[in-house]
């Protein structure tokens, strides 16, 4: 089998798993939730104030609840032994990373159509301006934290990690899918300075580096 | 290896250090005139910028090593590894540190969302993430391969974070302070800057030189309490986690 053809058996054999227990989003999409509650009670009720730190909210909520995604992602495998049946199945272990990633791309995709829909109505962000940057902001943003998590998911074997060590790890090194993410966001919506091609491009150079480098050294976090 | 005395090289480098930090402190406090417009307040910079160059310098030793040891799977690149980001962490704070201490009367705020300060405020929290890797798992070779991959991945993430927030901040002219543009440093603040590098440089080699020691140390008190145990003597084991095959030694965790 070709590495293509593992990564979409380890995703599809993901996906099913989610659709068939909801493990990730049951948890995922309470957490942003109650996110977006918060950051309205902290920065609320005024509506310009809202309006205007809308994208940021947004991709914080986002970026928070991926935390969760990224770690049930690794849950199942954890669960049961199975981790060992993946290292001694006969694939690529680059195939295990890149098929997690696109499991993980597909559940946050979902989360995050639900979460702009709720600041959309929560916050008054208008989505109607610029559709395609907004789309295209949120896939490569989300391709990038899909590949820090199913990179820096494997960790999560150890359950010190899962607790504390994940998110310290994870988070400042998605500070450009934050920025980047933020930036055209605005762009789309407020119609802010400048144009988004900019930071959809360095949405699409952290996609490639971290792809590139994890298709490299996955295969050292899980030899065993 | 495994001496518990420092070596006389370890030594020297120690006095070569101090000698040079005593050189610097002539040189910054003394020698090189105040500046026109920032005053006694520019000798900062002989302490502050050489802080930021061993951090940088010290991430990419723990960089380079990483992926030494992932080539090779000697202990040894780990240890280096281990080291270095020990230190860099160190110096990345008191750069940060010092840099505030100087913000305030210059700039007049502790603080301000510069893309050389956020990068080096982002870059301190992933070495740390990286530190707190080092202390997750329970064999060392797990260990070395988990940190060594962080190490790789940690470094290549600073230029696109440093681009980011440059970016961030509209700011697409060069940095916003050229501190070794030719016309704007007069040659002995230069001298006084170019002997705070050398002397934190030397800080570095002796630092280095000292946590490497207790490093080879931890390793053989390791295998010195498993020796016993696995009935096998205790240089067998250090060479074999020297040894590209150690992958198969489940070691109880070091420290």
């Amino acid at each position: 089998m070709s590495l293509a053809r593992q990564a979409a058996v380890m995703a599809r054999k993901d996906l099913r798993i989610e659709v068939r227990g909801r493990h990730s989003l049951s948890a995922a999409l309470p957490f942003a939730g109650t996110l977006l509650i918060a950051f309205g009670l902290s920065l609320g009720p005024g509506r310009t104030l809202l309006q205007q730190t809308a994208p940021g909210l947004l991709w914080l909520a986002v970026l928070f609840s991926s935390v969760l995604a990224f770690r049930q992602a690794y849950q199942t495998e954890v669960e049961d032994g199975a981790l060992e049946g993946l290292v001694l199945a006969h694939i690529d272990k680059a195939a295990v990373f890149l098929g997690k990633a696109v499991a993980v791309v597909v559940q946050l995709l979902a989360l995050e159509a639900i979460v702009i829909l709720l600041v959309a109505a929560l916050f008054g962000l208008s989505l109607g301006d610029d559709p395609a940057v907004l789309a295209g902001a949120f896939v490569l943003g989300t391709i990038g934290l899909g590949a820090v998590g199913g990179l820096f998911g494997a960790l999560n074997e150890s359950p010190t990690a899962r607790e504390s060590v994940f998110p310290l790890l994870v988070l400042p090194l998605a500070t450009p899918v934050l920025v980047a993410g933020v930036r055209a966001t605005t762009v789309a919506t407020n119609g802010g300075p400048g144009g988004a091609g900019s930071w959809l491009g360095l949405l699409a150079a952290f996609d490639l580096i971290f792809l590139a480098a994890g298709t490299l050294v996955f295969g050292y976090l899980l030899e065993d | 290896m495994g001496k518990v005395a420092a070596r006389s090289g370890e030594r020297i480098l120690g006095w070569l250090a101090l000698a040079a930090l005593a050189a610097t402190t002539v040189m910054s406090l003394v020698v090189s005139p105040p500046d026109a417009e920032q005053g006694q307040l520019v000798r900062l910079m002989y302490v502050h910028v050489p802080a930021a160059w061993l951090a940088y310098l010290a991430f990419a030793v723990v960089f380079v090593s990483s992926i030494a040891y992932l080539k090779t799977r000697k202990a040894r690149w780990d240890r280096l590894a281990a080291a270095s980001a020990e230190i860099g962490v160190l110096f990345t704070a008191l750069a940060i540190v010092l840099g505030s201490l100087w913000g305030k009367p210059v700039w007049g705020t502790y603080w301000t969302w510069d893309p050389r300060l956020t990068t080096t405020a982002v870059l301190l929290l992933i070495y740390l993430g990286y530190l707190a890797v080092r202390r997750l798992p329970d064999s060392p070779t797990r260990r070395a391969r988990w940190s060594a991959v962080v190490g790789v991945v940690g470094f290549l993430d600073v230029p696109i974070v440093h681009l980011s927030v440059v970016w961030w901040r509209g700011l697409h002219q060069g940095p916003t302070v050229r501190l070794l543009g030719a016309a704007t440093i007069a040659p002995l603040m230069l001298a006084a800057l170019l002997t705070g590098v050398a002397a934190f440089t030397l800080v570095y080699l002796y630092l280095m030189a000292l946590r490497l020691r207790v490093g080879r140390l931890e390793d053989r008190a390791v295998a010195e309490a498993l020796s016993p145990r696995v009935g096998r003597p205790v240089e067998a084991l250090l060479s074999e986690e020297e040894g590209a095959d150690a992958d198969q030694a489940e070691v109880p965790a070091r420290g």
